[in-house]
C-alpha cells in the first residue's frame, strides 16, 4: 500500500461521517484525500479508494473520471487557472489565459516541464462581481488582467507566494486537498484571511450611506401556533 | 456617475447581508454580539409544524432559480413515516453570474448554519448535509470552522440547547461540476456516484438522500429562516411583491461602475438596480443582459423597468434565476458570449441524455463556425432546431437551460448572427480553435 498511515487514519474519519451503511458516500472526500498524497488520481489512488468503501475500481474509476477536480496526470505544485467563462472571458480573461499559456508554454491541462505549474482554464467561479478572476490553488484573485496575472505567475516561478484577494494565503495543491477532504485548516491565520473586498460589501456601503435600514424587524414577533392560525380563520 | 434616485435607494433591504460589514461576523463570538442564535432558540420552543406554517405564510421562495414556495416543499416531508429525513443545502454555487451564496458562506456562515438547525428541526431532520461546490475552498474553510464552533457551543450535535432535538451537520466538498447544482445530481454525487439527474418522480420530499425524505434548499433560502421566525411572516412581506416576497441578493457584474452585491426588495427594475450599481461604466450602453445567470433567456435595453421578480421575469418571457444580473454592452459581442455559454453548457453536460449531450456538442461547432466567417443562414435554422429538442426533451434544466442564450439571443439580435454570415462583420475566430475550447 503506497499511502502513508496518516492517510489511511484520514480515510477512515472520513468514512465515519456518512452513515452506516451509506459509506459510499466518503468516495468524493477519500478521492480528494489521494491527491493529498499523489497530487493526482492514480491507479493506486483509485485501489485505495476502492478497498476503503468496498466497491470495484471501475466504480471508482467511473466517478474520478467524472470531476474536473480530480486530476489524471501528476499536477504541479500549483494549480493556476483562469477563468474563461463569458463574463471573466470578455472583461479579459481570454487574454489572460493566452499570455499565461504563452509565457509557461502549456496548453489547458498541462504541466510544464520543471513539474511547478499547471495551467487550466476554468469555467464560471462565483466571483462574477470581482471578475476577470483566476484562482492559484482555488484561492482567488480578484480583477486580474493579463499582465498582473504575469507577475503573479513570475513569483510563484520565483519560488515566492502571492497573497490572495481573498481567503488563506497560499499552500501547495496537496495541502489543500486536505481540506478538500473535508479537514480543517490547521493554520491560525487561514480563517482570518481576507476580508470582503468593496464588491461584496456595495450595496450595504450604499445602505450605510443614505442611512437606510429595514423597518419594523421585531424580535420578539410571536410563532403563531395552530390555535392561532385557526382563531384567526 | 450620478446619485441613485430615491425611488432605487428605497429598494435596498439589507437584512441578509447586513451582518457583513461587522469584519468577525464569521466567528461564533461575533455572531452571537450580533442577535445570532436568537431564532434558534425561539424556534425550539416553538412546535416544528408552526415553524413550517411561519415559513409558508411568509410566502418565502427558493433562491436556488426555481422560486418553488420553501414552506410547502417542508410540508411535502411524510411525517411518523419511521424513516430518517435530511436536510441537504445547495452550495454548489456555478450557474454563470451568480455569486451570491459563497460571499455569505464566507461572510455569515453562522446565519446559514442556525438556518439549517431550525430547519432540520421543521421537517424532524437529524442530519444535514452542505454541499460546497469543491473549488470554493475560501467559504468551506469558514463554514467548516463554524460547524466546529457551533458544536462545540451546543448549538449542533446531540440535545441541542437542551430541547432534546439532534441535528448533526456535515460540510461536503464537489469536486467541480456544474451539474452538481441540480438537485437530484446533488444527491447523487453526495451519495457518491457521478452527478447525474435522476428521474423525477419520485421527488427528493420522499425519495431524497438515501431514497429518504429530503429537503435540498439553497444557501440564501436557508439563511432567510433566522429572519423570518425572528421577524415573523407579516414583516419578511413588507419587503418584495405580494407573490414574490421578501429580500433578495442580487448579483450585478459586468459594464456597471460598481459591480457587487445589493440586497433588495424582489421586483426592483433594471434601471433601479444599475442605478444602485453606479451607472454604465463610461462609453458603454446596455446591450443585453442575464436577469439570472446564463440559463435564463437574454433581455435588452427595452426591459430596463420590468420587475426583477419571479411574475416580472416571466412576463417578459425569461426567468429569474438566481438573480445574477450579468450586464454587457455595445462594446461585447452577443454572438461570442453565447459561443462561451454554449462551451460552458457543453462541458458541464453530464452526457446521460442525449438531447443536451448531443445538442450542444453540435451547437458548439456551429457557434464556431459563424464566428469564424463560415457560417450560414441553415445554420441559424439549425441553432434552433436543436434548441427545440433541448428545451423540454432534456432530462433535467441544464439541457433547457443551454437553448436560453441561444433561442434570446437569435431572438434580440439576428442581425449580429447575419452579420458575421454575411460578411459584414470580420471573423473573430480562427478556423482552429479559440482559447476556452474544450
Amino acid at each position: 500500500m503506497p499511502f502513508s498511515t496518516e492517510t489511511q487514519a484520514r480515510a477512515k474519519e472520513i468514512v465515519g461521517r456518512y452513515p452506516v451503511g451509506k459509506e459510499r458516500s466518503a468516495l468524493l472526500p477519500l478521492l480528494h484525500l489521494v491527491q493529498s498524497e499523489q497530487g493526482y488520481v492514480s491507479p493506486e489512488g483509485i485501489s485505495f479508494c476502492a478497498e476503503q468503501l468496498g466497491i470495484t475500481r471501475a466504480q471508482v474509476a467511473a466517478v474520478a473520471s467524472f470531476y474536473t477536480m480530480y486530476k489524471r496526470r501528476p499536477t504541479g505544485e500549483w494549480l493556476v487557472s483562469v477563468c474563461t467563462n463569458t463574463m471573466c472571458g470578455v472583461l479579459g480573461g481570454d487574454k489572460t489565459f493566452a499570455t499565461l499559456s504563452e509565457h509557461l508554454g502549456v496548453g489547458h491541462d498541462e504541466t510544464t516541464e520543471d513539474g511547478k505549474i499547471t495551467l487550466e482554464h476554468t469555467e464560471c467561479l462565483a466571483a462574477c462581481d470581482y471578475a476577470p478572476v483566476m484562482t492559484v490553488n482555488y484561492e482567488f484573485f480578484d480583477n486580474v488582467q493579463a499582465d498582473e496575472a504575469m507577475a503573479l505567475v513570475r513569483q510563484l516561478q520565483e519560488g515566492q507566494r502571492p497573497s490572495p484577494s481573498r481567503g488563506a494565503a497560499l499552500c501547495p495543491l496537496k495541502v489543500m486537498s486536505i481540506q478538500l477532504a473535508g479537514f480543517s485548516d490547521d493554520r491560525p491565520e487561514a480563517l482570518e484571511g481576507g476580508g470582503p473586498g468593496g464588491p461584496t460589501l456595495a450595496g450595504n456601503r450604499l445602505a450605510e450611506q443614505y442611512g437606510i435600514s429595514v423597518a419594523g424587524f421585531d424580535p420578539a414577533t410571536p410563532i403563531p401556533s395552530q390555535a392561532d392560525r385557526e382563531a384567526k380563520k | 456617475m450620478t446619485a441613485p434616485s430615491k425611488e432605487a435607494l428605497a429598494k435596498l433591504t439589507p437584512v441578509l447581508t447586513k451582518r457583513w460589514l461587522a469584519p468577525d461576523a464569521w466567528t461564533l463570538k461575533g455572531y452571537e454580539r450580533l442577535d445570532g442564535y436568537t431564532a434558534l432558540r425561539k424556534a425550539l420552543k416553538a412546535h416544528p409544524d408552526d415553524l413550517i406554517a411561519l415559513v409558508k405564510e411568509s410566502g418565502l421562495r427558493g433562491r436556488g432559480g426555481a422560486g418553488f414556495p420553501t414552506g410547502m416543499k417542508w410540508g411535502f416531508i411524510p411525517q411518523n413515516d419511521g424513516k430518517p429525513h435530511y436536510l441537504v443545502v445547495n452550495a454548489d454555487e456555478g450557474e454563470p453570474g451568480t455569486c451570491k451564496d459563497l460571499p455569505l458562506m464566507m461572510a455569515d456562515p453562522h446565519s446559514l448554519i442556525e438556518g439549517a438547525i431550525i430547519a432540520c428541526y421543521a421537517i424532524r431532520a437529524e442530519a444535514a448535509y452542505i454541499y460546497v461546490r469543491g473549488e470554493a475552498v475560501h467559504a468551506a474553510r469558514r463554514l467548516r470552522n463554524a460547524v466546529g464552533e457551533a458544536r462545540a457551543a451546543g448549538y449542533v450535535g446531540q440535545n441541542i440547547l437542551d430541547s432534546g432535538v439532534n441535528v448533526e451537520i456535515v460540510v461536503h466538498s464537489g469536486a467541480g461540476a456544474y451539474i452538481c447544482g441540480e438537485e437530484t445530481a446533488l444527491l447523487d454525487s453526495l451519495e457518491g456516484y457521478r452527478g447525474q439527474p435522476r428521474l423525477r418522480p419520485p421527488f427528493p420530499a420522499t425519495h431524497g438522500l438515501y431514497a429518504s425524505p429530503t429537503v435540498v434548499n439553497n444557501v440564501e433560502t436557508i439563511a432567510s429562516v433566522p429572519y423570518i421566525v425572528l421577524g415573523g411572516a407579516g414583516w419578511f412581506r413588507t419587503m418584495g411583491t405580494e407573490k414574490s416576497p421578501g429580500p433578495k441578493i442580487y448579483s450585478i457584474s459586468g459594464r456597471v461602475n460598481n459591480p457587487g452585491q445589493y440586497e433588495c426588495s424582489l421586483g426592483i427594475t433594471l434601471r433601479q438596480l444599475i442605478e444602485l450599481a453606479g451607472g454604465m461604466q463610461p462609453g458603454h450602453q446596455l446591450k443585453f443582459w442575464t436577469p439570472g445567470g446564463s440559463s435564463t433567456p437574454m433581455l435588452t435595453d427595452e426591459h430596463l423597468d420590468a420587475p426583477l421578480d419571479f411574475e416580472g421575469m416571466q412576463g417578459v418571457g425569461t426567468m429569474l434565476g438566481t438573480t445574477a444580473v450579468q450586464i454587457f454592452s455595445d462594446q461585447d459581442d452577443v454572438v461570442y458570449a453565447t459561443y462561451r455559454w454554449i462551451e460552458f453548457y457543453h462541458h458541464e453536460s453530464c452526457g446521460k441524455c442525449t438531447p443536451c449531450r448531443e445538442g450542444n456538442y453540435w451547437m458548439v461547432q456551429i457557434l464556431h463556425r459563424i464566428l469564424a466567417g463560415k457560417g450560414t443562414h441553415e445554420d441559424l435554422d439549425t441553432l434552433l432546431d436543436v434548441c427545440d429538442n433541448l428545451l423540454g426533451r432534456s432530462f433535467c434544466a441544464l439541457g433547457d437551460g443551454a437553448a436560453s442564450p441561444v433561442q434570446s439571443s437569435i431572438k434580440f439580435f439576428k442581425q449580429d448572427y447575419l452579420d458575421y454570415i454575411e460578411g459584414r462583420r470580420a471573423p473573430m475566430l480562427p478556423p482552429a480553435e479559440l482559447v476556452g475550447a474544450h
